[in-house]
């Protein structure tokens, strides 16, 4: 295994040095040195229905050295290619704030700083791993533990034997990198795969124990869940053929959260292939539960502007366009009202693990 | 005040009540003349004596003006003396300045003097003087000012006024020692000597006050040095009461234009004084009256008048009243009557505002404006404005500091000074009731956002920067008899506006000028300061084994290739044309001065290759910059080319050392005082 690591991360490293050779080049020519980068928006993003994910496109803008414009990213491109090289001789691992930090210093005779804040050195970072085709973690960047996992689970990591079965009500807290090379899988005995937008739920379920009676792994995100939390069940449905639900709040943003672990993100389509799970269901909350599990209307939230405009935008994407999306999505722009998860407690404290859930397994009512 | 009350009989009724009621006739006794001292000692607020600091500065101001008046009335330069010193009030020791409560003001011109006669009735009697009744700018207007002065003096410390005053080297000086008589409002005089000066003609007059000495705004140094600010033909020197000794020199050489004496406006009179005059004129018909009386009515136009108002051209003047006299004045104020003449104003100008505003404002960026006169109820006047931005590059260029990181979520600080406004009114500081001011408020209207300042609603504009605005008038709209601020007639608030605007204007454009020089310049300047960057990572990613030097070589000259190498000198402005469309302006840069040349003070930074004749100049002032080599060349290169020069050339560096970069002079003056405002 830590062969593999230092074969891939020569690939890496090569891959770095390759835009340090590019400025060497184009200055022996004469020439601009010009970097292209395929673009992450949604112009550049296809759905590929037969697979069922986002796939990147091909467009790619260029980012050239003497253009006043983009002078100073491609200068901070090339110093952030030289911190990860430098991680990646070392052998160490970062997150993106250290990366930021260790960039930053004022250029010589001058006010300027490299970056003035994150937000500068943070799209470089995924720049250079779309354009070098390197994944993130290939690159030795974390992000932070964004996640929880709990269930009659097996890992190992760094040697260490953890079971998610005897970690209390705390759970396993999901490190953002669990490529094998990192986090194995050693067992796991569960019948699917729970994942909760909202750590508050996940906290209940924990504590009610329900992975033990409905016996599955539960896993949060704590909103957005980010990569480690979408590749660890991507690995658990495909190594261990697990389904995956998905238990969103009723508004356009948990909409869009299923989406994304189902088909991948738009900014990051590149990943999709490792991480969407085009089998995922989404389980609930749906806009036809209130009226089904009789909440009142008084705990319904009405819908601002920016949710009303997020929907009509979900309605357009085309991985929303099966007719039982498009009647959720128009039931709830319809009714005014999102809900969230915590407002099943106005029934009873327990109901989303006594009540709700089961219901709905029992039942199978969940969206593809 | 009422005069009489109407019914007697109605104070019968009011016998049964208690109060002691009072006969017409018992009135009627108790009521008499007020003498008008006895008024103006009761009413000192309304002169300007409100409270014992205030009243210092008047005095000091009253003496200043009628010094100022008269030398230039008589055509001479004047120079003009201003001595505090503090008093001891009984026997106890000289208090320190700052503590003392009794001054005595010495003030001391060299201009005509006056004559042995005249010189008790100027100091000693109220509203008695020679510019009230004649319509030429002037800074003193009433005959009011000098003798409230001494009868303050005379009431607060019981003292007289001491005059020394002399015609001319033939004549002998006079000494005087007066007081006024305030229930007569007539002089009283206490010595009257011949005495020995040692000065050929000139007045001095010293009063002893009670007072308070504060420096700060609107204080006796205040008003001096804004003073000379307006009046850079004056040599003034101020001894302070800390026994300091300030001197404005002269900075300007020619006395302003002498103002003509204009005869009234016709626009500019009321019914009654129309009354007034039609029974004291000389003229023998009415006609003849019109013509003579007033400017601007030619023989033909007073037969019109008189024809429009169906009276005699031939009547005599003296019996025109009653509703034809009112027929007459409406008619006259319906007449279109050719504006007055102009040439009872004596503006600054705008030369003599910018070397005033130089020699008196540190700053980067100096403009003047004098518009064309104007006219309110029949009154000439002329609006001049003058804007000063920005420090001074030697002043901000001192702690250069070595440049330190800014940390996340820093700035670099901006200023958040409010601008300054100074008002004149025929060359006399304004130091009071600002916001009372027509031309405070007319700042406060102008846009200035439109000129690349910041400005809160409602508030002066932000920056540092000082506003000047002068008014001249034969008659100045005061809003008090203390003289503090102008009454806000829409012709001047309009004219100031105007003015304000061109001043604006230039600054808008002095800003945005300077703003794209320096956007220019750091066009190229990032690729040189990134090209190192880059380069340096490049080393570090190959293993540190790059020829980091070629490197650099080939992009360098990528870079300038790619900015258009010399081209770009020549806009950058680097090339030492003059401030161009900024007329009347002085533009100061950290490589010298460029702007209107023959005002500038003597002695001013080095040598000044005069321009052309557009009355722009260029002055280099080599600031001392941290690389001694640079320096000398560029010392060396005082001239208009040197500025070329001056920038920059992307160079190879010598091996290794990374410090070897060239920011250049140029570049580290702009980073150093970077005063402009970003929009």
């Amino acid at each position: 295994m830590a062969k593999t690591k230092i074969t891939r991360n020569g690939a890496v490293e090569k891959k770095l040095i390759g835009l340090a050779d590019l400025v060497i080049t184009a200055a022996q020519k004469a020439k601009d040195p010009t970097m292209a980068i395929p673009i992450r928006a949604l112009s550049n993003v296809t759905f590929n229905e037969r697979k069922g994910l986002l796939e990147m496109g091909s467009k790619k803008q260029s980012r050239s050295f003497f253009n006043v414009g983009m002078a100073k990213k491609f200068m901070q491109t090339i110093l952030v290619a030289d911190a990860l090289s430098e991680l990646q001789r070392a052998e160490l691992t970062t997150s993106l704030r250290e990366i930021y930090y260790r960039t930053k210093h004022t250029i010589q005779d001058s006010h300027e700083n490299t970056f003035d804040t994150q937000d500068e050195s943070d799209p470089i970072i995924e720049d250079l791993e779309v354009s070098l085709t390197a994944l993130r973690e290939e690159l030795h960047v974390r992000a932070e533990n964004g996640g929880s996992v709990v269930g009659p689970l097996v890992l190992g990591d760094d040697g260490d034997r953890v079971d998610c079965a005897k970690l209390g009500k705390g759970g396993y807290s999901v490190p953002s990198i669990v490529e094998p090379e990192y986090v194995e899988i050693r067992r796991c005995t569960a019948d699917f795969v729970l994942l909760v937008e909202k750590g508050t739920q996940w906290n209940r379920l924990s504590e009610d124990k329900f992975w033990r009676r409905y016996n599955c792994v539960l896993l949060t995100g704590n909103g957005q869940p980010p990569r480690g939390v979408r590749r660890l069940a991507r690995r658990l449905h495909e190594e261990y053929k697990l389904p995956v639900y998905v238990l969103v709040d009723n508004d356009p943003w948990g909409y869009y959260i299923y989406s994304v672990v189902k088909q991948g993100s738009i900014n990051l389509a590149f990943e999709s292939q490792r991480m969407a799970i085009p089998k995922a269901k989404f389980i609930g909350l749906s806009s036809a539960d209130p009226e089904r599990y009789e909440l009142p209307r008084n705990v319904g939230i009405k819908l601002n502007e920016k949710d009303i405009a997020r929907a009509k935008e979900l309605l357009n994407y085309q991985w929303f366009q099966k007719p039982a999306w498009q009647a959720e999505i128009k039931r709830m722009l319809a009714s005014g009202l999102k809900y969230e998860l915590d407002a099943l407690a106005n029934k009873d404290f327990q109901y989303l693990t006594k009540k709700y859930l089961p219901r709905k397994l029992k039942e199978k009512d969940w969206l593809d | 005040m009422a005069k009489h009350k109407p019914a007697v009989a109605a104070s019968k009724k009011a016998d049964s009540r208690a109060a002691p009621a009072v006969t017409a006739v018992e009135m009627g006794a108790r009521q008499r003349d007020i003498s008008i001292s006895e008024f103006f000692t009761k009413n000192r607020h309304l002169l300007g004596f409100d409270n014992p600091r205030k009243a210092l500065l008047t005095c000091v101001k009253e003496a200043v003006d009628n010094a100022l008046d008269a030398c230039e009335e008589a055509g001479i330069l004047p120079d003009v003396t201003v001595q505090l010193e503090v008093v001891a009030v009984g026997s106890s020791a000289l208090p320190p300045a700052s503590q003392a409560t009794r001054f005595r003001i010495t003030v001391t011109d060299n201009g005509p003097g006056i004559v042995r006669q005249q010189i008790p009735k100027i100091f000693a009697k109220l509203l008695y003087g020679s510019k009230f009744h004649r319509l030429r700018m002037s800074r003193g207007q009433q005959g009011i000012g000098i003798s409230a002065a001494g009868m303050y003096g005379q009431l607060t410390t019981g003292k007289p006024v001491k005059i020394i005053s002399r015609t001319g080297p033939k004549t002998p000086a006079h000494y005087f020692e007066v007081q006024i008589d305030t229930k007569k409002n007539e002089p009283l005089i206490h010595e009257n000597k011949q005495i020995k000066w040692d000065q050929s003609c000139g007045t001095q007059v010293a009063i002893e006050v009670e007072g308070r000495y504060q420096k700060g705004r609107a204080s006796v140094d205040e008003y001096l040095d804004q003073t000379s600010i307006a009046n850079p033909h004056v040599r003034l020197i101020y001894r302070t009461p800390e026994g300091e000794t300030k001197e404005y020199p002269r900075a300007y050489h020619e006395l302003p234009p002498s103002p003509k004496e204009i005869k009234p406006h016709p626009y500019g009179i009321e019914f009654g004084m129309l009354l007034k005059m039609l029974q004291e004129t000389k003229g023998e018909t009415l006609s003849s009256f019109l013509s003579s009386d007033f400017c601007r009515v030619p023989p033909a136009l007073a037969d019109e008048i008189c024809k429009t108002a169906k009276v005699s051209p031939r009547a005599r003047p003296r019996d025109i009243r009653g509703a034809i006299a009112e027929t007459l004045y409406h008619t006259i104020q319906a007449t279109k009557i050719m504006a007055p003449p102009t040439n009872c104003l004596s503006p600054i100008g705008e030369k003599a505002i910018l070397s005033g505003l130089y020699r008196q404002i540190k700053g980067e960026f100096y403009t003047a404006v004098s518009r064309p006169p104007s006219v309110y109820r029949g009154n000439p006047f002329i609006i001049e404005a003058g804007l000063a931005f920005g420090k001074a590059p030697d002043s901000t260029a001192k702690p250069e500091k070595p440049a330190q990181p800014l940390a996340e979520g820093e700035q670099e600080e901006g200023d958040s000074e409010l601008a300054r406004v100074i008002r004149y009114a025929n060359r006399v500081p304004l130091l009071y009731q600002q916001s009372a001011c027509a031309s405070f408020k007319a700042v406060l209207a102008t846009t200035w956002r439109n000129y690349g300042i910041s400005q809160s609603r409602g508030a002066l504009p932000a920056g540092p920067m000082v506003i000047f605005v002068h008014i001249a008038s034969v008659w100045v709209p005061f809003t008090s008899e203390s003289k503090e601020a102008i009454a806000e007639y829409d012709e001047i608030h309009k004219d100031i506006t105007l003015a304000l605007r061109e001043c604006g204007r230039r600054l808008g454009l002095f800003l945005r000028r300077r703003e794209r020089a320096a956007g220019e310049f750091r066009r190229r300047n990032i690729f040189e300061l990134y090209i190192e960057e880059v380069v340096e990572a490049c080393n570090r990613l190959k293993g540190g084994k790059l020829p980091t030097e070629r490197l650099k070589a080939q992009l360098q000259k990528i870079a300038s290739s790619r900015t258009g190498g010399s081209k770009t000198d020549k806009t950058l402005g680097k090339t030492g044309a003059g401030p161009e469309g900024l007329p009347h302006s002085i533009i100061v840069t950290a490589e010298g001065v460029d702007g209107a040349a023959s005002l500038l003070p003597d002695g001013s930074p080095s040598g000044q290759p005069l321009a052309d004749v557009s009355d722009e100049i260029q002055v280099k002032e080599k600031r001392p910059t941290s690389k001694p080599g640079r320096k000398q060349t560029t010392k060396a290169m005082t001239g208009k080319k040197g500025l070329g020069k001056a920038v920059p050339v992307p160079s190879l560096p010598k091996k290794g050392a990374s410090s070897q970069r060239h920011t250049g002079a140029v570049h580290t003056g702009r980073k150093a005082h970077p005063t402009g405002k970003k929009k």
